[in-house]
């Protein structure tokens, strides 16, 4: 286990550090300590490796992750993993606006509850919330799996494209060209994966299923009105 | 046509309206037939006062000249002094502005790479991302990073010698893209990770901050990720151009990008092209001042867009502050671009040449701004190269003969004094005086 004092490294000494493990590196495990909210805690990696972080996180935590586990003991401040590929972000305590923003792939798991934006151009990410999520979540989604354990505030999945968006509480409203879909054998099994992977207690039968009604995939000045 | 009725009483001569004009009555009738606005790609088309209104006065007794061809005009440029570990040198004061691969075809976007290498200068990325052929054929290559975040990915990110935050296009400022589904084919669809056939709407604003704030916070993110190594740009349009300067400056960008409203775009509504942002001309002043304000005047670069046509617009950018200059539209007309010698096929589609502008049908006759095969295949990306590489070095040539007129031994060293202003509305913009006389509006310490 490495430790690493982010007040007395520095933020450039992590993010160094963490940019030269390899693919094979013997240093897989990384405490990050006295972390106090700061921006761009390993973001940019790329390593089978994990990283621990003790505290709360400013933005941008985990940015455009690549295979890393990123645990985070805190909350999150806004874009937390924005346009990860791949790996995990778990995060103990709530996320901040934009979390899992345009993220191409990987999971990332809020296990309090996140704000609005959640999933906002999501590009293939699956996103796991045990709790609740804000307005405008899934805002142009366009691919990937959002699952909210809770309930989700207003406009979800406005101009949502292919993305799979779970719920299981409430949905205040839905966005512009959002609709509740049928929730089908495929659906379910990928509810099952992902509650399991995310350590949810859920069962994927309470889940409502919501994506794209696809009539406002070409523009029709009939539809006009819905923008 | 009778010029008088039955009874010998003159007709009054057929008189077309100022206001209702032939064009104006045309997007009626459009408006009225389709329901639905026009887009096109360009920029704005209208008449504003531009760099044709401003001179040179050229050496007198009080400057000397220096000698063509035999004393040094130098025209390096290193972009990204402020905090890059690898700042980009260019050969040349002009680079290669974003232009999508989507919006361009893969052959333009290779012809764009061989010329700008061959002249020593960058290429820019656009929204859908990076393409191995681009970043093959170009040498230096600057990486868009836009609202849309297609294609977006830390692999392509490093693999960059820049990175340009897109703020804002002069073509739309506030105003995200569009790419219309006929031109997503299965290469554009997957790398924009969107169905094949759907209309590709980019975002106007950054999904993950807004404001000068959260653009701070981000460029440190960009900087952690690329280990400080490359510059950061920031491009903004020519909406207000002091205040986005100075903030664009203190949020830590390396580069600004300015914009102005006859930049270009691949595809937008032409009442937006048209009617909102600011003439180029109009923007500069402004930007340096912020720039010189902020005692950064050289220290963050300026690159200036927006209808840069020649070597003489070139040395009136750079004379009014610029650093460099970066050229859309105009390296596309150097590949072949609207090319009178497709005229017949510009008439099939309803224009003519030097007037096509609906990129975003995908039915380019020059190939260039499409992805059908056929078309791409009229398109040879090595002469494309050549000609854009050629055109290039006119401009060099073009704006080197200016400075040493001027008795500058390096295109930074052009200056405001070096200009004169033909009209009212450019001396004001440009704030340099009107011909014949010391006086510019707004000169400071006078009335008027």
């Amino acid at each position: 286990m490495q430790i690493f004092d982010l007040e007395k490294q520095g933020l450039r000494a992590l993010n160094e550090q963490l940019h030269a493990q390899s693919t094979d590196t013997n240093q897989t495990s990384w405490e990050v300590i006295n972390a106090k909210g700061s921006h761009s805690i390993a973001v940019g990696l790329d390593a089978p490796i994990a990283v621990t972080v003790k505290g709360s996180t400013g933005y941008y935590c985990g940015g455009m992750n690549k295979q890393a586990t990123i645990n985070v003991h805190g909350s999150v401040g806004p874009g937390a993993g924005e346009n990860m590929m791949s790996g995990t972000i778990i995060v103990d305590g709530d996320a901040s606006q934009y979390a899992g923003a345009t993220g191409h792939g990987g999971l990332l798991v809020v296990k309090g509850n996140a704000s609005s934006r959640c999933g906002i151009s999501m590009k293939g990410i699956d996103i796991v919330v045990h709790g609740n999520i804000g307005h405008m979540s899934a805002f142009m989604a366009q691919s990937g799996n959002l699952v909210v354990l809770g309930d989700a505030g207003d406009a979800l999945g406005d101009s949502c494209y292919e993305a799979h968006l779970f719920v299981r509480g409430k949905v205040k409203s839905l966005g512009a060209d959002c609709e509740q879909k049928e929730m089908r054998a495929e659906h379910i099994a990928i509810l099952k994966d992902l509650l399991e992977r995310a350590d949810a207690n859920a069962k994927p039968e309470e889940f409502t299923r919501y994506g794209s009604a696809r009539n406002l995939y070409n523009f029709d000045v009939d539809n006009a009105a819905a923008y | 046509m009778n010029d008088h009725d039955q009874n010998g009483i003159p007709y009054t001569t057929p008189r077309q309206s100022a206001t209702f004009t032939q064009d104006v009555n045309s997007d009626i009738r459009r408006a009225a037939a389709t329901g639905i606005y026009d887009i096109r790609g360009g920029g704005a088309k209208r008449r504003v006062p531009h760099f044709d209104d401003l001179l040179f006065m050229g050496a007198s007794i009080s400057r000397y000249p220096l000698e063509g061809y035999r004393e040094k005009c130098e025209t390096k440029v290193t972009l990204g002094t402020r905090f890059a570990k690898n700042p980009i040198e260019l050969d040349i004061p002009i680079t290669i502005a974003g232009m999508s691969f989507g919006a361009l075809s893969g052959p333009a976007k290779e012809a764009l790479g061989r010329g700008a290498n061959a002249a020593g200068t960058s290429t820019t990325t656009g929204d859908g991302g990076m393409t191995p052929e681009e970043r093959g054929h170009s040498s230096k290559l600057v990486y868009q990073y836009l609202p849309s975040r297609y294609g977006m990915n830390p692999d392509d990110l490093r693999k960059a010698d820049a990175i340009e935050i897109v703020v804002g296009q002069g073509a739309k400022p506030g105003g995200g893209g569009m790419l219309l589904g006929q031109k997503i084919s299965d290469r554009v669809a997957e790398m924009r990770n969107l169905p094949k056939g759907i209309d590709q709407r980019s975002a106007c604003r950054h999904p993950d901050w807004t404001g000068p704030d959260d653009l701070e916070i981000k460029i440190l993110e960009l900087r952690e990720i690329t280990d400080w190594k490359v510059p950061i740009y920031v491009k903004i349009a020519g909406a207000r151009p002091y205040f986005d300067t100075t903030l664009a400056i203190k949020a830590g960008a390396d580069v600004v990008v300015l914009d102005g409203m006859q930049g270009g775009t691949a595809a937008t509504q032409d009442v937006f092209i048209e009617h909102v942002g600011q003439p180029t001309l109009a923007c500069i002043r402004p930007a340096v001042r912020a720039l010189q304000d902020l005692g950064m005047h050289r220290e963050v670069q300026l690159i200036v867009s927006g209808g840069i046509r020649s070597g003489a617009d070139v040395a009136k950018a750079m004379a009014l502050g610029a650093d460099a200059v970066a050229i859309g539209t105009a390296a596309l007309i150097a590949l072949g671009d609207n090319d009178p010698k497709w005229e017949a096929e510009y008439n099939k589609l309803g224009t003519t040449a030097g007037a096509y502008d609906d990129w975003h049908e995908g039915r380019d006759p020059a190939g260039i701004t499409t992805q059908d095969p056929e078309l791409m295949a009229r398109f040879d990306p090595i002469e494309g190269g050549r000609r854009l590489k050629n055109y290039l070095k006119v401009m060099t040539l073009e704006a080197q003969t200016i400075a040493r007129a001027c008795g500058k031994n390096h295109m930074h060293n052009l200056e405001p004094e070096d200009l004169v202003a033909l009209t009212m509305e450019s001396a004001a913009m440009a704030q340099v005086p009107l011909a014949g006389t010391d006086w510019y509006p707004g000169k400071p310490n006078t009335s008027y």
